[in-house]
C-alpha cells in the first residue's frame, strides 16, 4: 500500500515515461512504476538506508544531494521529474523548479501545506510552530527549512510563467473529501502539483508530441 | 589460519592453473603463443552456469581472493570480508572465480615465465599487457570453465577497471557489473605518481633494464620505494593520522635520518615486505596497464559514447576519503551511464580509511553491495539450494 501522495502520482505518470524521483527513499513509487507501467529512470537519494532498498527493489538509486543541483543530468533528459515532500528542505526550491523543468517538460511536486487548518491552528491559537502528521519535527530540529502554502506554490508557478495542469490534497483527513477539493489552501494537508513548461503545453495543445495529457 | 574455521570462511581453498594453446593477440601488437592463468573457485557453479561471478583483482592482488591455502597461512585471501557462505559475495548462492592476471607473479603466465621462443625469463620482455587484453584472456578461463554469462564481474580499483572493459567487450556475457573505488581513467597525478614509482624501481642499480633475475640480483630498494609512495596514496590522510599520529619510535629526537615517526617505520616495513614479494618487472606493468586505460580514449573523451555497449546494471561504489581514485571520479563514469541511458545506481559510502577501504569491511559498504547482490539472486533465482 502506497502513501496516498504516491497514489495519486503514481496515476499521473504516463506509460514507458523516462522518470527522474528526487528524493526517491525506498524506491517504492518507482518499483511500482516500473512494473505496473513500464516506466524507466532514476531515484536520486542521501539517505543509505533508502539507497539499500532501492538496490535491493532493482531501482535504479544514485547518491546525490539535491542541493548541489541536476547539473549531471541534460537538458529534456527526461520525461518527468518527480519530487515528493523534499521541496522544503531544500536551500533554494526556487531554483530547483527551474532545474527540474529543465530536465524535464513536467514534474509533480508534493510537499506540506503550511496553511493546512491544523497548521493555522496550532500558530494562530496555541502560539507554538505546528506539529502535525505531514510536519512531524519541532522547530530546532526540523529539515523544513523553506515551508510554503497551497497558495504560495501557485503564485511561485505563476511568477515562473509555468502551466500548473494538476493539482490536489494527499495525506490529510480532508482527502477527497469537498472541503479540500473547494478549499485546499486551508483543508489540504499534503499538496500535489503537476507543473509544465510553457513550451510543453503548447506543444501538445498543437498535437505535436509529448507525454499524455 | 584460526584453530577453527568462522562459519562464514570458504576454508581451506587450493589453485588451479589452466593452459591456453590459442595464443593471444594483445593491443600492443604482440602475441601471447601460449599461457597460463592460475585461478581459484569457491562455491559451485550450477547446472545451468548461470550463478558465476568473476572477481577481478587491482594492482598487487592475485587469484586468492578469499579463504586460506593452508593451516600455516596467518591471513585469509584478500577480499575474504566479502566473500564467503552468507557474506556479501555469498558462496552459497554463487560460484566464485578469482584468477592472477597475465604479467601476474603469482603463478600466472607473466615476467617470471620462461619465454618459449628464448628459453629464458620473459622478464622485461614479456609485453605490456592492458585492461582489455585481461578481459579477453578472463573471457576465455570462463570458456574453460563452462560459463556462457557470469551473473555479475565484480572489482575494485584497477579491478572496477576490467569490470568497466568487460561491459563494453563482452556486453552478453556480463549480467551484472559492480565497479567499487575505480576510475573511466587516470588523472594527470595517478599517473605522475606511477611514474615516481617506475623511476625508483629502474633507477635501482640491481634493477639491470628488467633482467636482475640473470644477474641474480632483484631491485628491492627500488621496489620498496615504490611500494612506499603507492602505500601513501592507498590510505587517508586522516587513517594514517590516527594510526601513527607523529608518534616517535623512542621517547626523543635524535636529530638524524634514521626512522624516528612510526609512520616511517610502517611505510619502511610494508616496503621490505613487499620488495621480496612481489616482482618488479609485474609491477611496472600493472602500472602501464593502469595508465593507459581510458575507454572514452577513442571516442575523443566521450565517455557516455564509449560506454554504448553496455547493456547490464551497474552498481558504482566510491569512498569519501579515498583521494587516489576519489569519489568525483565515479561520479564522473555514473554521469556517463546516466547520459548513454544505462541502468546505473551509486553510493558514496562515508569512511575514513581511503583507497584501501574497498577491501575492508565496513556496516554501509556491505549493505548496500548486499543489497545490489540480493537482487542480482533473485532475478537469476539463485535462491535455491
Amino acid at each position: 500500500m502506497m502513501r496516498a501522495d504516491l497514489e495519486l502520482i503514481y496515476a499521473w505518470v504516463p506509460n514507458g515515461a523516462r522518470v527522474l524521483d528526487l528524493g526517491c527513499g525506498d524506491g517504492t513509487l518507482l518499483d511500482a512504476l516500473a512494473r505496473d507501467k513500464g516506466v524507466s529512470g532514476y531515484g536520486l537519494e542521501i539517505d543509505l538506508d533508502g539507497i539499500t532498498a532501492c538496490l535491493e527493489k532493482g531501482v535504479n538509486v544514485i547518491e546525490q544531494d539535491l542541493d548541489q543541483g541536476l547539473a549531471n543530468f541534460d537538458d529534456d533528459a527526461c520525461d518527468m521529474v518527480i519530487m515528493t515532500q523534499a521541496l522544503q528542505a531544500l536551500r533554494r526550491p526556487d531554483r530547483m523548479l527551474d532545474e527540474m523543468l529543465r530536465v524535464a517538460g513536467e514534474c509533480i511536486i508534493t510537499f506540506p501545506n503550511f496553511a493546512y487548518w491544523r497548521h493555522r491552528f496550532y500558530l494562530g491559537f496555541k502560539g507554538y510552530m505546528p506539529v502535525s502528521k505531514s510536519l512531524p519535527h519541532a522547530w530546532y530540529d526540523t529539515p523544513n527549512i523553506h515551508l510554503s502554502t497551497f497558495n504560495d506554490f501557485e503564485r511561485l508557478c505563476r511568477d515562473k510563467g509555468l502551466v500548473i495542469t494538476d493539482r490536489a490534497v494527499g495525506n490529510g483527513d480532508h482527502e477527497g473529501h469537498w472541503s479540500s477539493r473547494l478549499w485546499p489552501n486551508l483543508f489540504g494537508e499534503t499538496a500535489v502539483f503537476r507543473v509544465s513548461r510553457r513550451d510543453r503545453v503548447s506543444r501538445q495543445a498543437n498535437g505535436q508530441g509529448g507525454s499524455e495529457p | 589460519m584460526p584453530e577453527t574455521l568462522p562459519a562464514d570462511s570458504v576454508g581451506l581453498v587450493t589453485p588451479q592453473t589452466a593452459h591456453f594453446d590459442d595464443p593471444l593477440a594483445l593491443a600492443c601488437g604482440k602475441t601471447l603463443p601460449a599461457y597460463e592463468l592460475v585461478y581459484e573457485t569457491y562455491g559451485e557453479l550450477n547446472a545451468a552456469g548461470s550463478n558465476a561471478v568473476l572477481i577481478c583483482h587491482a594492482l598487487s592482488g592475485n587469484h586468492h581472493a578469499a579463504g586460506y591455502h593452508g593451516t600455516q597461512e596467518r591471513k585469509p585471501g584478500w577480499w575474504d570480508a566479502h566473500i564467503g557462505p552468507g557474506k556479501t559475495i555469498d558462496t552459497n548462492r554463487f560460484f566464485v572465480v578469482s584468477l592472477n592476471n597475465l604479467g601476474g607473479c603469482h603463478g600466472t603466465t607473466g615476467p617470471c615465465s620462461i619465454n618459449p621462443e628464448t628459453d629464458r625469463q620473459w622478464g622485461p620482455e614479456f609485453p605490456v599487457i592492458t585492461v582489455a587484453d585481461w578481459v579477453h584472456s578472463q573471457a576465455r578461463l570462463a570458456d574453460r570453465l563452462g560459463i556462457e554469462r557470469f551473473a555479475a564481474v565484480i572489482g575494485g580499483s584497477l579491478g572496477g577497471m576490467q569490470v568497466l572493459q568487460w561491459t563494453l567487450d563482452y556486453p552478453q556475457r556480463i549480467a551484472n557489473a559492480v565497479v567499487i573505488a575505480a576510475t573511466p581513467r587516470l588523472s594527470a597525478q595517478n599517473i605522475a605518481f606511477n611514474e615516481v614509482a617506475r623511476q625508483a624501481i629502474r633507477s635501482d642499480p640491481d634493477f639491470h633494464d628488467g633482467w636482475y633475475d640473470e644477474h641474480g640480483t632483484l631491485p628491492k630498494r627500488g621496489l620498496k620505494l615504490a611500494r612506499m609512495v603507492g602505500h601513501i596514496t592507498y590510505l587517508s590522510e586522516h587513517s594514517m593520522g590516527a594510526k601513527f599520529g607523529r608518534d616517535l619510535r623512542s621517547d626523543e629526537l635524535n636529530f638524524g635520518y634514521d626512522v624516528e615517526f612510526q609512520v616511517e617505520s610502517y611505510l619502511r616495513y610494508q616496503g621490505d615486505m613487499f620488495s621480496t614479494a612481489f616482482d618488479a618487472n609485474t609491477y611496472l606493468l600493472m602500472t602501464k596497464a593502469l595508465d593507459y586505460f581510458d575507454p572514452a580514449g577513442a571516442h575523443g573523451g566521450d565517455l557516455a559514447a564509449a560506454l554504448a555497449p553496455a547493456q547490464c546494471p551497474f552498481l558504482v561504489v566510491s569512498f569519501s576519503t579515498d583521494w587516489r581514485f576519489a569519489p568525483e571520479r565515479s561520479r564522473e563514469l555514473v554521469d556517463a551511464l546516466v547520459r548513454a541511458g544505462k541502468s546505473v545506481s551509486y553510493a558514496e559510502i562515508d569512511s575514513l580509511y581511503g583507497h584501501d577501504a574497498f577491501l575492508l569491511p565496513d556496516e554501509r559498504y556491505q549493505a548496500v553491495f548486499s543489497g545490489f547482490m540480493k537482487r542480482v539472486v533473485r532475478d537469476l533465482r539463485l535462491e535455491g539450494k
